[in-house]
C-alpha cells in the first residue's frame, strides 16, 4: 500500500463543502439552536479553590419569578467508585460526576455547584446568586511541586499513588507514577563527553476556542433524551451522559451542531448532563451556555508542569543517554497528559539509554483536558532546549545534531513501540535547505532558533455510509465533527476511489442514531481514520457497482473493470459505462446502492515537525517579537494541502501564544485573575508574521493514500524553538513559560 | 421581569421592529429575538470580535451595544452581505483562500474586513493586521485570513 502515485482529487484544493454556510452566517453552531418553549440554564460556580460544602439552600432561587427548576449534585444518581472507558480513556465515575456538580467538596474556583433553568438567561443568572451555599474553606494547593510534598493539604482523602502496578498505603496528591526505561542510563552518561541538565516550569494554558461550551437538552414524554451541542465527539457525549445519569445509551440521541473550535477541550462533558438534568426536572427543553469566564475557570486547560531533563553526548554529538522527570498538574481530578508527554519527549531521537519518570498530580485547578498533542509541548520545551544547549556547547549546527541522532524506521520509542516508516529526518533536511535557515541573522538582539517535535497520532473507530444518487453524485454520511475542513478531506478520499470530482460528494455529519460508532475528532485521527472508512465505503460502492455493470452486460463480475470513473468489459464484449451513467441505471439493475465502511486502524503513523523562528528581543521592555517563522511537517500525504497548511499555521501560532503570553494567573486564594480574552492574551494577527508552512510527504504505510494526522504536532516545537532563538539573541536560556516581558526582564537582571 | 421597549431600526436594508429589555445587548437581540445567529458570542465583553456588525457605517462589537440604542439606526450583519445569487467578494476570497477552519470567527472577520475595505480599499498587509487585531481566530494562525482580505481588496478595488 501507499506507493507514490498520481491522484486526480487528492492533493487538489477544492472549496470546502460547508464553506458557503460558514461565510454567510448560515451554519448553525450549538448556541444557535432554537426550539419552541426553550428555557435557559446557568451554572453557579464555586468562589473558592478548595472548600467543603456544608450546605446548599436553593429555596430562594426556586421561588424567584421565572425560575422553573434548580439542580445540585443531589439530583445526580449515586456515582459508583468505578472506572469506565468513555472513548477518551478510562475515567473514574465518582470523579467524573463530581466534576459535573460538586457533591462534598469544591476543588477549584469555578467548580460547578448548582444550576438553574429559567425563562430567560438573565433570570437564570440572577437566580444563581440567590442560591445559598455554605462553605468550609480549606487551604488550596496550587502548584505541582507543592502538591507533591508530604505535608501538603490533600484534595482527595482516598487517593493513593499507583506506581508500576503497586498502590501506596498512605493517601497523596500524586495519583500515579509511570516509568519508561531503555538500556543502561548510568552507563550512557558515563560514556558522555558532555552532560547538560536543566529544569523547566510551564504555566497552565487554555485551548482558547472562540466558541464557549453549549448544550440544549430535551426529554420526551417517552423518555427519549436528545442533546444538541458543539462537541468533538457525539458518541463520547452519549457515553459520558449515559454513565453520569445512569441512563441507557439507546435512549440518548446526540446531535452534533457545528463546532467553534475544540483542540481537545470539547471532548469532556461539563454542561451537557446539567442541561439534561434541568430538562428532566422542568419537562421543557433547556439550553445552557457558558460565559467566557466559565470556560476559563470551569473547563479543562492543559497542565502546568515541572520538568527536569538531562542529556549526555559524545563530542561528536551522538546522544549517549537521556533522563527526564515530568511532574504534571492533573487539576482537581487525576488524568493529566503526563503519559503522552513521556511517550513523546525523546521520540524524535534514537537513544539507546534513557529513563523517563512521569507523575500525575492533583492540584486545586480545573481538571485538565486534552489540548493539541497533550503533554508533548511541555515535554519538548525541556528536551529540545537541552539538545540545543548541547549542540551549542559542542559547536555543532542544531539541525545537524538532529540529523545525527534522528529516529528512523525500526528504532524503538521509549515506551516500547518500534517506529514504522517515519519522516523525521526529512523534516530536518527540508528545514536545513530552506532559505529561511540560510538567510543572514546577525543583527543585535535578533536571534534564530530551531526545534523539533513528535506526536504519535491515533486511529480508533470510524464509520461511513455512502448513498449513491441517480445523477452520479454520492451522499457521504459520517460521524466526525468537522472542526477544520474534514468534510472535504474525507469526501475527497471517497471521490478518488470512485473517479468523481470532490464536488460530486455531499458529506453530512449526522447524529448518533444515524451513523455507526465514530470516535472523537481528536488525536489527529479524522482525515486518517474517518478518511479510511470513507475509502472502504467507496470500495464497497465500487464492488456493488461492478456487480450492476456485470448484470447490465450479462457477463461475469470478473469481466468488469473500473478505472478513471469508467466501467468496462474486459472479456469479449465491447462495453463501457461511466460511473455517472451507471448511477442512473441502478433501478433496473437491482435497486439503490449503499456502501459502508467501518475501521479501527492500527497504523496511524507518527507525525514529526521541525520549526525555525527568528525573534527580536526588546531590551527595554522584555518583549519578544516573532520576525519570521517556518514550520516543516511530514503530512504523509496531504489530502487538501490548504487545510494541512492551516493546521500547521494554527498549531504554530497557538504554540507562539503558549511560548510568549498565555498563562493562568492566580491570586493567593487560588482564584484565576485573568479569566477574560483581554487578560488571557492570545495572539492577534498584529502579533504575527506570515507562517511559512512547508509540507513534507513521507507516506504512512498504515493508510491507503499514505495519510498521517497533521493537527497536533505543529504545537510541539514552538516553545523550545522560540526559547532557543531568545538565547541566540541575548545569550540567556529561558526555562520558564510563558517567556513574557516580565520574565525576560528578570532574566536580564533588569527588574 | 423587566419591561420591554419597542425599537424600530434598519437591519440589512429592511425596517425591523422588535421588543427588548433595556439590558439586552444588540447581539442578544440579533440572535435571540430576530434569529440572526450569524453574529457569534465568543466573550461578551468586546475582546474577540466574533459578534462584529456595522452600525451606521462603523464597525462595532454588537455585545457592547444595547438593543435599545439601535432605534432609528442602520445595522449591517453577515446575513445581509451576499446577494441572492452571488457571494460578496470578501466571502469568495475566504473560500478561495481556505481562510476558515471551524468558522465561528468567520462572520466577524468578514464584517470587520468589509468595514476596512469600505474605508480603505487598498490596505497594506500591516494595515490589515492592525485593523483585524480586534478579531480573534484560534484555528488558522491568521495567515490565510490576511491573504483573503488582500485578495478581496484587489478584487473590489480593481
Amino acid at each position: 500500500m501507499a506507493e507514490k502515485k498520481e491522484y486526480k482529487v487528492i492533493g487538489t484544493r477544492p472549496i470546502r463543502h460547508d464553506g458557503v454556510d460558514k461565510v454567510t452566517g448560515r451554519a448553525l453552531y450549538g448556541a444557535d439552536f432554537q426550539m419552541t418553549g426553550l428555557l435557559h440554564g446557568r451554572v453557579l460556580r464555586s468562589p473558592h479553590a478548595h472548600a467543603r460544602i456544608v450546605s446548599i439552600d436553593t429555596s430562594r432561587a426556586e421561588a424567584y419569578p421565572g425560575v422553573k427548576g434548580v439542580v445540585t449534585a443531589q439530583d445526580l444518581p449515586e456515582a459508583e467508585d468505578r472506572v469506565a472507558d468513555l472513548g477518551e480513556g478510562a475515567v473514574n465515575l465518582k470523579y467524573l460526576c463530581d466534576n459535573i456538580l460538586a457533591s462534598d467538596k469544591v476543588l477549584y474556583t469555578g467548580h460547578a455547584v448548582a444550576a438553574v433553568a429559567a425563562t430567560s438567561p438573565h433570570i437564570a443568572e440572577e437566580a444563581c446568586k440567590l442560591i445559598d451555599v455554605e462553605y468550609e474553606v480549606l487551604p488550596p494547593v496550587m502548584e505541582v511541586r507543592q502538591a507533591m510534598e508530604a505535608d501538603a493539604p490533600l484534595l482527595h482523602e482516598n487517593l493513593k499513588t499507583t506506581s508500576m502496578g503497586e498502590t501506596a498505603e498512605e493517601p497523596s496528591n500524586v495519583a500515579s507514577h509511570i516509568q519508561h526505561k531503555l538500556g543502561d542510563p548510568d552507563k550512557g552518561f558515563a560514556e558522555a563527553d558532555i552532560v547538560v541538565e536543566r529544569d523547566f516550569v510551564t504555566g497552565t494554558v487554555h485551548q482558547g476556542y472562540i466558541e464557549p461550551h453549549n448544550a440544549t437538552a430535551h426529554f420526551n414524554q417517552d423518555g427519549q433524551l436528545t442533546i444538541w451541542c458543539s462537541t468533538q465527539g457525539a458518541f463520547t457525549v452519549r457515553e459520558q451522559v449515559a454513565e453520569i445519569l445512569q441512563y441507557p445509551i439507546s435512549k440518548i440521541k446526540v446531535v452534533p451542531m457545528e463546532i467553534g473550535g475544540g483542540f481537545g477541550g470539547k471532548i469532556s462533558v461539563y454542561i451537557k448532563p446539567v442541561a439534561a438534568m434541568l430538562a428532566k426536572k422542568t419537562g421543557k427543553p433547556v439550553k445552557v451556555l457558558m460565559s467566557r469566564s466559565d470556560v476559563f475557570e470551569g473547563t479543562g486547560p492543559t497542565p502546568a508542569s515541572y520538568i527536569r531533563v538531562k542529556m549526555g553526548a559524545t563530542k561528536e554529538g551522538k546522544i549517549t543517554a537521556a533522563e527526564a522527570y515530568l511532574a504534571f498538574e492533573a487539576g482537581a481530578y487525576p488524568g493529566s497528559p503526563v503519559g503522552p508527554g513521556a511517550m513523546c519527549i525523546f521520540a524524535p531521537y534514537s537513544i539507546e539509554n534513557l529513563v523517563i519518570d512521569g507523575y500525575d498530580v492533583v492540584v486545586n485547578k480545573p481538571k485538565t483536558a486534552p489540548y493539541r498533542a497533550p503533554g508533548a509541548p511541555n515535554a519538548a520545551f525541556g528536551s529540545e532546549t537541552v539538545l540545543d544547549e548541547i549542540a551549542e556547547e559542542l559547536g555543532i549546527d542544531p539541525l545537524e545534531i538532529r540529523l545525527l541522532n534522528g529516529a528512523k524506521e525500526g528504532d524503538r520509542r521509549a515506551d516500547g513501540p518500534v517506529h514504522p516508516r517515519i519522516g523525521f529526518i526529512e523534516t530536518v533536511e527540508t528545514a536545513k535547505a530552506h532559505p529561511h535557515y540560510t538567510a543572514p541573522n546577525g543583527k543585535k538582539h535578533h536571534g534564530r532558533g530551531v526545534a523539533s517535535g513528535y506526536w504519535f497520532n491515533i486511529g480508533l473507530e470510524s464509520s461511513v455510509t455512502i448513498n449513491v444518487n441517480a445523477d452520479g453524485t454520492i451522499n457521504l454520511v459520517e460521524g466526525s465533527t468537522d472542526i477544520g475542513g474534514t468534510r472535504s478531506s474525507i469526501a475527497m478520499q471517497a471521490a478518488e476511489v470512485l473517479g468523481i470530482p470532490a464536488e460530486s460528494v455531499n458529506p453530512s455529519v449526522v447524529d448518533t442514531n444515524s451513523v455507526g460508532y465514530t470516535a472523537v475528532t481528536g488525536g489527529s485521527r479524522t482525515t486518517y481514520a474517518t478518511g479510511y472508512a470513507a475509502y472502504e465505503a467507496a470500495q464497497d460502492v465500487k464492488r456493488k457497482m461492478i456487480t450492476r455493470a456485470a448484470k447490465l452486460w450479462e457477463v461475469d463480475e470478473d469481466n468488469v473493470q473500473f478505472a478513471d470513473g469508467e466501467f468496462s468489459c474486459i472479456n469479449g464484449k465491447e462495453e463501457q459505462i461511466s460511473f455517472r451513467d451507471l448511477c442512473g441505471r441502478l433501478g433496473q439493475t437491482g435497486g439503490p446502492v449503499v456502501g459502508s465502511g467501518t475501521v479501527n486502524p492500527g497504523g496511524a503513523g507518527g507525525a514529526y515537525a521541525t520549526h525555525i523562528v527568528d525573534v527580536v528581543v526588546d531590551e527595554e521592555t522584555g518583549k519578544v517579537d516573532i520576525l519570521r517563522y517556518t514550520a516543516v511537517q511530514d503530512a504523509g500525504k496531504a489530502i487538501h494541502p490548504s487545510y494541512v497548511e492551516g493546521q500547521i499555521q494554527g498549531g504554530a501560532v497557538q504554540g507562539i501564544g503558549w511560548a510568549l503570553n498565555e498563562e493562568y494567573i492566580y491570586n493567593d486564594e487560588g482564584t484565576m485573575t485573568n479569566a477574560s480574552f483581554l487578560d488571557y492574551r492570545m495572539p492577534t494577527c498584529l502579533d504575527l508574521p506570515m507562517i511559512d508552512a512547508v509540507i513534507v510527504e513521507v507516506p504512512n504505510p498504515g493508510h491507503p493514500y499514505g495519510v498521517r494526522g497533521v493537527g497536533e504536532v505543529p504545537i510541539v516545537p514552538p516553545m523550545a524553538a522560540i526559547a532557543n532563538a531568545i538565547y541566540d539573541a541575548i545569550g540567556i536560556r529561558m526555562t520558564e513559560l510563558p517567556m513574557s516581558p516580565d520574565r525576560l526582564l528578570k532574566a536580564m537582571g533588569k527588574i | 421581569m423587566a419591561r420591554k421597549s419597542h425599537v424600530q431600526t434598519t437591519i440589512n436594508g429592511e425596517t425591523v421592529e422588535f421588543l427588548c429589555e433595556s439590558r439586552q445587548s444588540l447581539l442578544e437581540v440579533l440572535r435571540d429575538e430576530l434569529y440572526l445567529t450569524g453574529a457569534k458570542e465568543g466573550c461578551n465583553n468586546g475582546n474577540c470580535g466574533a459578534c462584529s456588525v456595522i452600525l451606521d457605517g462603523r464597525l462595532v462589537n454588537s455585545c457592547l451595544v444595547l438593543g435599545v440604542e439601535t432605534e432609528g439606526r442602520s445595522v449591517e450583519t453577515i446575513e445581509g452581505l451576499a446577494e441572492p445569487d452571488k457571494l460578496h467578494p470578501i466571502q469568495d476570497a475566504f473560500l478561495e483562500n481556505a481562510a476558515l477552519q471551524c468558522g465561528i470567527c468567520t462572520p466577524g472577520f468578514i464584517m470587520s474586513a468589509k468595514a476596512l475595505l469600505d474605508s480603505n480599499p487598498n490596505p497594506t498587509e500591516h494595515e490589515i493586521r492592525y485593523w483585524l487585531a480586534g478579531n480573534l481566530c484560534r484555528c488558522t494562525g491568521y495567515d490565510k485570513i490576511v491573504k483573503a482580505v488582500m485578495d478581496a481588496a484587489q478584487e473590489t478595488s480593481a
